[in-house]
C-alpha cells in the first residue's frame, strides 16, 4: 500500500507538471524493484550514509552523464532521427534542438549541450553578427523554457570567435538559470578582454564558470572531454556511467586515529565503494541494453569512453573529526581557529587525504571504465546532505576572504579528474568591480583550480568604503525600526536574476534525486 | 634604512572599494582629524599604554608586558573574540589591538598575494601621518620584481603638506582623497581642522595625473554640497576627466557621539545630490552600492 501510496502523492502533487510527475512516476517503479545484489557489507554501509548511490535507481538503464559528439552529429546527419547533414547555421541549429531531446541522463534532461563555439562555427560562414545575434537569442530562450534544468551545460571557449562572444553577451543580457555555462580559458590562446567579459558576467549573473582548460584538457586524450552538469569533467563521446560517493566524514568518525584512517578505515571503505561501482556498471552496460542506442551505433558516443565517478564528500567534517577540533561557532570564524581551511595543518591532512585517494583511484581497475579507471570527483552535494559539507569545500559560512579560499584548497585540484568545485563568496562590492574578479579569477587558475566558480549574492558581509558590515546584522537592526532606508539585498539579487518566480518551472533534479514533498 | 615599523589596526586581503581592481589594504593606525561622523573612532589616536583596557577584556587577551622598565600592552589575537568591549573603554580613542610590521613583513605578506590582486592601498586613520614608511614601502615594492606589476595607492583625508608629497609622489600610483565638506567652517566644524591642505592637495594630485578619486560624504544638513552645489560642481568639472567622483552616503555605523543624531543619507538624497551635479555637468560620478 505504501507504494501506491506514494504513487498517488506524486500524481496528486500540485506543485508538480504532468512531466515532472512522469519522472518522479519511473523513479518510483525503478525503486520497487530489487536493489540489484550486493554484499551484506555494502548494503550496511549504503544505509549507514557512508556510501551513496545518488539515488541513482535500483538498476540503472542510462549512464549518470552522457557527452554526445554533437560535431559529428551535425557533420554527418542521423540515420535514426532521419536528419540529413547540417548545411547552414538554422539547421545546425534545429538539429541540435532536436538530439537534446534523444539524449538521456540521471534527470531525463541532457547535462551537456556542447561546446557550442566549436560545433557552430563551421556554419557561420556568411552569416552577419545581427543575424547570429538573433539566431542564438532565440535559441537560449528556447533551451530555458523547454529543457529547463540548471544542470544542464554549454561549453565555449577557450578561443575567441564569434559564437562564444555572442553567447556571453546574450547570456548576460537574459540572465536565465538555464542554460548552466562553462567558459574554458587557456592563458595561451584566450585574450584578456575576453576572459574580462566572461568575468564580468559573474558579477552580472554568477554565470559562467571559468574551466581552466589546459589542466582538464591534458587529464583527457585527443577526442576531448566536456564540463557537465556540477562542474563535471568528462570524456566527449562517452561519459560517466555512475556515480558514487563517499562519506569522509563517516569513514573519519569510524578510524581510531589518523594512522588507522590512511591504513585501514579509507582503504576498506574505498573497496566498497568500488564494489558497488563495479555492480552498477555492470548492470548498465551488461543487461540495460543501453549501449542498443543510436548514439552508439552512429557513433555518437562510445561504450569504452564511459567512466563511473568515484565521489567524495564531507572533507571538511572528516579533518576537523581526525584533528579533535571542536565544532567550529560563529564566534570563532574573525580569529585564527584550528579547522579546515583555516589552518595549515589542517588543510595538509586534507591534501594528504586528497592524494591518497588520487593513488587508490588511480590504480584500482574497473571493468567498465577510461582506460579501465574510475575517475575521482569532489562531489558538490544534495539536498538530502545534513552537517556535512560537499566535496572538499570549506563549511558555508564559514569561510575565509576569498584569496585565503583559494590558497587553501588549490591543492586539492590537481586530483580531481572528473570535476571539482569550490564555490567562493565574495561580497557585493565586487559587481561594481569586475576587475578585482578578472585579477581573483586569474590568480586562481594560475594557483592550479580546474574550475572558477563564484557566488556573490549570498555573502552576508559586505564593505562598504570606510567599514565592513553584516547584512544580517543590519537586517534585524531595521526590523526594530531605523530611519535609514531599505534595500533588501536578497529580493534585489531576486528581481535582478528572476530566481524567485522561476522556481517552480526551472529545476534542478540532481539536487533533489528523490520524490519529498 | 629597511628597519622602520608602522603601527597597522587592520589588513584587509582583499578589497573592491579602495582603489582600482582587486586591492590589499593596510589601514595605519593614527589619524590628525578628529571628524564626528568617523566610522572607526578607535583608529584616530596611538594607545599610550596606560593599561586602562587591560582589566575590561573577558577573554584576558590583554596583559602589559614590561621590557626595560617600559610598560607595553600585548593583545594575544588567538585569545580575542573581537568583542570590542576594549574599545569602548579606551578613553584615548585608540585600540589595543594594532600590530607593529616592518617593511619586510609587510612585502612577504604582500608577495604571498601577488597573483590575486592589482595593488594595494595604504589608508587609515589617516596614512599619510607614518609618510616615511609609505614611502619605504612603495619603494620596496616597486624595487622587487614579483611585485613591481602592483599600483601603490593611498586613501588620505589630503592634509598633507606639498612638500610631503613631492617625496611620496615618485612612488605613487594614485591617491584617493576625502573633501568633507566645502566651506571651511562646514570642514571646520565636522573634522575640527581647515581645509586650505585638501585643496592644495587636490590641486597637485590633479597636476601630477595622480589624482584616481575624490570623495564626497553626504550628511543630510550637515554638509554643504548641496547647499553650495553650483561652486562645488564647477570645483568638479575643473578637476581632469578621469578622476572619479565618489559619493559616500552618511550611516551610523560605529558612529559613536553628536553624530549618531544626524539624520542618515537615504537613496533618494543620494540620488537627488548626484542629479544635480549631473545637471550641473558633472561626470564620472560613483554612487553608493548600497545604503546601509
Ligand atoms: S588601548 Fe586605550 S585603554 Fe588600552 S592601553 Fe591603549 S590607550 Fe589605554
Ligand atoms: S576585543 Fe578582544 S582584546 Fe578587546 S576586550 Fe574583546 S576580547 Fe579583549
Amino acid at each position: 500500500m505504501a507504494f501506491q501510496d506514494n504513487l498517488v502523492k506524486i500524481i496528486s502533487d500540485p506543485n508538480l507538471s504532468p512531466k515532472q510527475k512522469s519522472n518522479y512516476l519511473a523513479l518510483a517503479a525503478e525503486a520497487s524493484l530489487p536493489y540489484l545484489p550486493i554484499s551484506k557489507e555494502i548494503n550496511q554501509a549504503k544505509e549507514a550514509g557512508i556510501i551513496c548511490d545518488m539515488f541513482e535507481g535500483h538498476a540503472p538503464f542510462k549512464p549518470r552523464y552522457v557527452l554526445p559528439d554533437y560535431a559529428k552529429y551535425l557533420q554527418q546527419g542521423s540515420q535514426y532521427l532521419e536528419l540529413t547533414q547540417a548545411t547552414n547555421l538554422d539547421e545546425a541549429l534545429n538539429a541540435l534542438t532536436i538530439i537534446y531531446h534523444h539524449v538521456p541522463s540521471v534527470t531525463s534532461i541532457p547535462v551537456y549541450l556542447g561546446q557550442l563555439d566549436d560545433i557552430l562555427m563551421p556554419y557561420t560562414d556568411g552569416v552577419d553578427a545581427e543575424s547570429i545575434y538573433r539566431k542564438l537569442k532565440l535559441f537560449w530562450i528556447m533551451l530555458d523554457r523547454t529543457l529547463p534544468d540548471a544542470f544542464m551545460h554549454v561549453n565555449i571557449g577557450p578561443s575567441d570567435n564569434i559564437i562564444c562572444r555572442t553567447i556571453l553577451r546574450i547570456d548576460a543580457e537574459l540572465k536565465q538559470i538555464a542554460p548552466n555555462l562553462t567558459f574554458m580559458y587557456d592563458p595561451d590562446i584566450t585574450p584578456d578582454d575576453l576572459l574580462q567579459i566572461a568575468t564580468s558576467n559573474i558579477c552580472e549573473c554568477s554565470k559562467p564558470h571559468i574551466a581552466n582548460y589546459p589542466i582538464h584538457a591534458k587529464a583527457y586524450d585527443g577526442q576531448g572531454f566536456g564540463i557537465v552538469s556540477c562542474y563535471n569533467s568528462l570524456p566527449l563521446a562517452g561519459g560517466a556511467n555512475t556515480l558514487v560517493r563517499l562519506n569522509l566524514k563517516e569513514v573519519a568518525l569510524k578510524a581510531l586515529n589518523v594512522e588507522d584512517f590512511f591504513a585501514n578505515t579509507l582503504p576498506h571503505y574505498c573497496q566498497l565503494t568500488y564494489e558497488l561501482i563495479e555492480t552498477r556498471a555492470k548492470f548498465l552496460h551488461e543487461e540495460s541494453n543501453f549501449f542498443n542506442s543510436f548514439l552508439v551505433k552512429e557513433g555518437l558516443i562510445e561504450e569504452s569512453r564511459f567512466a563511473p565517478m568515484f565521489g567524495i564528500y564531507g572533507m571538511a567534517e572528516a579533518v576537523n573529526i581526525l584533528q579533535n577540533n571542536p565544532e567550529l561557532t560563529e564566534n570563532d570564524l574573525e580569529k585564527p581557529s584550528k579547522h579546515y581551511g583555516h589552518n595549515q595543518t589542517a588543510n595538509q591532512l586534507g591534501h594528504r587525504i586528497s592524494k591518497a585517494l588520487d593513488t587508490i583511484v588511480k590504480s584500482t581497475p574497473v571493468t567498465y571504465g577510461y582506460h579501465g579507471r574510475a575517475l575521482l570527483h569532489s562531489q558538490g552535494g544534495i539536498s538530502i546532505d545534513k552537517d556535512v559539507t560537499p566535496g572538499v569545500r570549506i563549511p558555508y559560512g564559514t569561510e575565509p576572504n576569498p584569496i585565503a579560499h583559494i590558497q587553501a584548497l588549490a591543492e586539492h585540484h590537481q586530483y580531481y579528474t572528473s570535476g571539482i568545485s569550490d564555490i567562493l563568496t565574495i561580497d557585493e562590492t565586487v559587481k561594481y568591480n569586475s576587475q578585482a574578479m578578472f585579477q581573483l579569477c586569474k590568480g586562481a587558475l594560475s594557483l592550479g583550480f580546474r574550475e572558477f566558480t563564484a557566488n556573490v549574492a549570498s555573502n552576508d558581509l559586505v564593505r562598504v568604503t570606510g567599514y565592513m558590515i553584516k547584512l544580517s546584522d543590519i537586517a534585524t537592526f531595521k526590523q526594530q525600526g531605523s530611519r535609514t532606508n531599505t534595500t533588501g539585498l536578497g529580493a534585489e539579487a531576486a528581481e535582478v536574476t528572476g530566481i524567485l518566480n522561476r522556481k517552480p518551472r526551472v529545476a534542478a533534479q540532481e539536487l533533489s534525486p528523490n520524490y519529498a514533498e | 634604512m629597511q628597519n622602520k615599523l608602522a603601527t597597522v589596526s587592520q589588513i584587509l586581503p582583499f578589497s573592491c572599494v579602495d582603489g582600482p581592481g582587486s586591492r590589499l589594504v593596510i589601514f595605519l593606525q593614527g589619524c590628525n582629524y578628529n571628524c564626528k561622523n568617523c566610522h572607526n573612532p578607535h583608529t584616530i589616536n596611538w594607545c599610550d599604554h596606560c593599561g586602562d583596557c587591560i582589566s575590561t577584556c573577558p577573554t584576558q587577551a590583554l596583559t602589559l608586558v614590561t621590557t626595560k622598565g617600559i610598560s607595553r600592552i600585548n593583545w594575544d589575537s588567538d585569545l580575542c573574540t573581537q568583542c570590542d568591549i576594549c574599545l569602548s573603554v579606551c578613553p584615548k580613542q585608540s585600540s589595543p589591538k594594532t600590530r607593529q610590521y616592518g617593511i619586510d613583513s609587510l612585502v612577504t605578506l604582500i608577495h604571498h598575494q601577488r597573483h590575486f590582486i592589482n595593488g594595494i592601498t595604504v589608508s587609515g586613520g589617516e596614512a599619510s601621518l607614518q609618510l616615511p614608511f609609505i614611502i619605504e614601502l612603495f619603494k620596496a615594492i616597486k624595487s622587487t620584481e614579483a611585485l613591481s606589476h602592483l599600483t601603490c595607492m593611498i586613501d588620505t583625508n589630503g592634509s598633507l603638506s606639498i612638500s610631503g608629497w613631492h617625496k611620496l609622489l615618485p612612488v605613487l600610483d594614485g591617491a584617493m582623497i576625502d573633501l568633507k565638506a566645502w566651506q571651511e567652517e562646514t570642514h571646520r566644524y565636522i573634522t575640527g581642522r581647515d581645509h586650505h591642505r585638501v585643496f592644495q592637495s587636490l590641486e597637485l594630485l590633479s597636476q601630477h595625473a595622480k589624482l584616481y578619486e575624490v570623495r564626497l560624504l553626504h550628511i543630510p544638513n550637515i554638509s554643504d554640497f548641496d547647499s553650495e552645489i553650483e561652486a562645488v560642481a564647477t570645483y568638479l568639472k575643473q578637476l581632469p576627466n578621469s578622476v572619479r567622483i565618489k559619493l559616500n552616503a552618511f550611516q551610523h555605523h560605529g558612529v559613536t557621539g553628536e553624530a549618531r543624531q544626524w539624520g542618515t543619507c537615504s537613496e533618494a538624497q543620494m540620488l537627488e545630490l548626484a542629479a544635480r551635479l549631473t545637471e550641473r555637468g558633472v561626470t564620472n560620478l560613483v554612487l553608493p552600492n548600497v545604503y546601509l
